[in-house]
């Protein structure tokens, strides 16, 4: 069954040439129910490797499957090759599960686009790309899938290019992942002149020898580093992400929550030992970077009134949490808050798509209010997706931001600081979004008239095909937390599950204080999650206290005025003289020489007269002087 | 009168002054004439002084090889009349009344 893998992207790829050749003829909603199902298949030939998989013995769980030589150069020997491990599979089990809930939402979601069959073209193609990069075996099958769901990114943000911003954001995001993956390929590039190889098998037995040196370790692992935080919206890359809210609402739920900005995550997680033999400073940068992400996102979250930008920068925000983790060395907890993240942050985008969609194509929040009423479905998914995300017990994120928070705080306590105001925010920001979408004052009616265009204005309950995957997510929401539960080390499902290729960083923490009082920091971590939400209640349901939502959050620090500031200002005149040094003295130089040699062979090509005659006297004269200098050697 | 001239033995010197002689006329021939079928005659003229020198050394030296040669100088001199009359033709036809100075298409 294992031998099978290459079925796994091969459908969705399959998928998408369809849509591709017919897609005009399938139409709507034939090409989403194409797409649907091909990523449904895929999930189903996933499922059946999952299950394989857990029949073999520990030790037999990891399968390279070779489809042919890619690039044999030499020393460079590089295999499109898939690898089938636990950690692969988990990957490819949550990506085309809930790829296929987002496909079939968005049949509902799109319908009436003109582009109907494009939009799933695109959405397959991702799903393709996106189990290239998990399922690879070295970093550049990775890297296929890693471009690819840029690309794919970059025409589903863009999908309604007609309008302004989203041709722009589409660009932005694509420029900036650029920077990232710059860092990936760095980091292939000194893999490959470190150890010779870019295999993840080859990097990380190296690593794990010691046959790579800590500083080809350090400098691989913060490169990787480099490329993780552009494609997972890392500080200071993270500027895409937000901007990334105008495509439709089922890319932002696939791509931009539950799973390309994830890669990051998974990369990291791959290449675990890399990071482990380098510096020690390389993992605190990683925690930090992720601690402060994870904050500084939170704040400009506080203020933000438009529905999908609140869930967007809760993703930024949620994401650092997974990198403080890594950097925690607790790659376990990255993992299974990667997960249990891609159930509820998948439901809340849903949630908020199938709020938009009843609300005529309407983003405020400040326009919307008491719709549990009128969207009863959408109402009680959305707050079971609200409970998970703000860590109340006993719904998925509770657990899993309750062990990431556990190894911070063995790890570095100033971070658990940091992370724990980020979980308070959290909890406060999002019961702040479901009093103003959910509850309160209806204030659409106020409202409905600047929309024109439709005749009626109350908001309606979605379509089935939207709500059925609402209902399931919001149920994987609930019992998520179930894979990985802290009572006893049987208990750590995903744990035990990945601990053939994740090493279980339980080991290290042992003995440590924060260990042995797991129990009062899960207290602690209700508290902190009770106080967000009582808080968020006193001010914008009771009215007791005033809304704090100052213009410099709402704005996001400014960071990105900042930066279009600096890089259109000192920058862009910094690049212009470094064109013009190209310009004048690189190519001054490749110029300069060129015309040298012009000039001096157009010298000597006066000889060449074009007269036979005189070529002919020429060599006379030469045969001339050969025999004379015979006959004078002869004398002499 | 007609003894005294059947005395005189040529010799070898007498070949080899004779194949010099044809050799540098055909070289003048080739520098001074402009007419390109003039100039591939007096080219001929060179190779069968060459020809000529190398019998006349093989008579003298006892020594086949120097016949030998003149068979190879021939074959490939007959190859050469193919392809060089060939092109001279097709240029003549193409541009009557030219002369070799007229063919400077290929000058640096």
């Amino acid at each position: 069954m294992l031998d099978l893998i290459w079925l796994v992207p091969a459908l969705p790829l399959t998928g998408f040439l369809l849509i591709l050749l017919f897609g005009r003829r399938l139409g709507e909603p034939g090409a989403g129910i194409v797409a649907t199902l091909m990523t449904a298949a895929s999930f189903v030939v996933v499922g059946l490797m999952y299950l394989d998989m857990v029949s073999m013995p520990e030790q037999d769980r990891q399968r390279i499957v070779t489809l042919y030589s890619w690039i044999p150069v030499g020393d460079l020997q590089i295999d499109l090759a898939f690898l089938a491990d636990p950690l692969s599979i988990t990957m490819a089990l949550f990506i085309t599960g809930i790829g296929s809930l987002i496909h079939l939402y968005a049949i509902g979601y799109m319908h009436g686009d003109p582009k109907f069959p494009k939009f799933f073209m695109y959405l397959n193609l991702f799903v393709f790309s996106m189990l290239v990069l998990v399922l690879g075996e070295n970093l550049l099958v990775t890297f296929l899938g890693w471009e690819g769901v840029g690309v794919c990114s970059y025409f589903l943000i863009s999908f309604w290019h007609t309008r302004d911003s989203a041709a722009t954001a589409g660009k932005k995001a694509f420029v900036t992942n650029r920077v990232g993956d710059w860092g990936m390929m760095v980091a292939m590039f000194l893999g490959f002149a470190a150890v010779g190889t870019i295999s993840y098998d080859g990097l990380n037995d190296a690593a794990q020898s010691g046959a790579m040196g800590a500083v080809a370790a350090t400098g691989i692992a913060m490169m990787l580093f480099v490329g993780a935080a552009g494609k997972s919206a890392q500080l200071p890359l993270y500027i895409w992400l937000p901007d990334a809210m105008e495509g439709p609402t089922p890319v932002s739920a696939l791509i931009h929550a539950a799973t390309m900005v994830t890669s990051g995550v998974f990369l990291l997680t791959r290449t675990a030992p890399v990071l482990a033999a380098s510096y020690p400073w390389a993992g605190d940068v990683i925690a930090t970077v992720g601690a402060l992400t994870a904050l500084f996102a939170a704040t400009i979250a506080v203020a933000q009134t438009d529905i999908k930008k609140v869930l967007a920068y809760s993703t930024v925000s949620q994401l650092g949490f997974m990198f403080l983790a890594i950097g925690s060395g607790a790659y376990v907890a990255a993992i299974f808050h990667m997960v249990t993240h891609a159930f509820f942050k998948a439901l809340l985008f849903l949630g908020s798509g199938s709020v938009i969609h009843g609300m005529h194509h309407e983003q405020d929040m400040r326009k919307m209010g008491a719709l549990r009423k009128l969207m009863p479905v959408t109402g009680i998914t959305f707050i079971i997706g609200w409970l998970a995300i703000a860590g109340v017990p006993p719904f998925a994120g509770f657990w899993s931001k309750d062990e990431i928070l556990l190894y911070t705080f063995a790890n570095n306590r100033l971070l658990y600081v940091i992370g724990v105001v980020a979980a308070l925010l959290t909890a406060y920001y999002m019961t702040r979004q479901v009093i103003m979408v959910f509850f309160g004052q209806a204030q659409w009616n106020d409202h409905a008239e600047e929309n024109g265009a439709h005749g009626d204005h109350t908001p309606h309950e979605s379509p089935w095909t939207m709500l059925l995957p609402l209902v399931v997510l919001s149920g994987l929401s609930i019992v998520g937390g179930a894979i990985q539960l802290p009572f006893s080390k049987s208990t750590h499902f995903l744990g035990n599950w990945l601990a053939p290729v994740v090493h279980d960083a339980e080991v290290n923490i042992k003995g440590t204080w924060a260990y042995d009082n797991k129990w009062l920091l899960l207290g602690l971590a209700i508290v902190i999650a009770t106080t967000g939400i009582l808080a968020s209640i006193a001010v914008y349901s009771r009215g007791k206290l005033t809304p704090v939502e100052p213009k410099l959050l709402a704005d996001g620090w400014r960071y990105d005025s900042a930066i279009s500031a600096i890089v259109g200002g000192p920058g862009r005149r910094a690049f212009d003289g470094v064109a013009a040094f190209d310009a004048r003295i690189v190519d001054g130089a490749v110029n300069q020489v060129a015309k040298e040699v012009k000039a001096t062979s157009s010298f000597f090509s006066r000889i060449q007269n074009g007269m036979i005659r005189s070529y002919a006297a020429i060599i006379g004269v030469g045969a001339v002087l050969v025999l004379a200098w015979f006959l004078v050697r002869g004398l002499l | 009168m007609s003894t005294m001239i059947s005395a005189i033995e040529p010799t070898t010197s007498w070949y080899l002054i004779l194949a010099a002689l044809l050799f540098g006329i055909g070289a003048f021939g080739v520098l001074v004439r402009r007419n390109p079928l003039v100039m591939f005659m007096c080219i001929e003229l060179m190779l069968n002084a060459v020809n000529l020198s190398f019998v006349a050394l093989a008579l003298s030296l006892d020594d086949i090889n120097g016949q030998a040669v003149v068979l190879f100088v021939m074959v490939v001199a007959s190859a050469e009349v193919v392809v060089g009359l060939g092109i001279i033709v097709a240029i003549m036809r193409r541009r009557t009344g030219m002369t070799a100075d007229d063919l400077t298409e290929l000058k640096g």
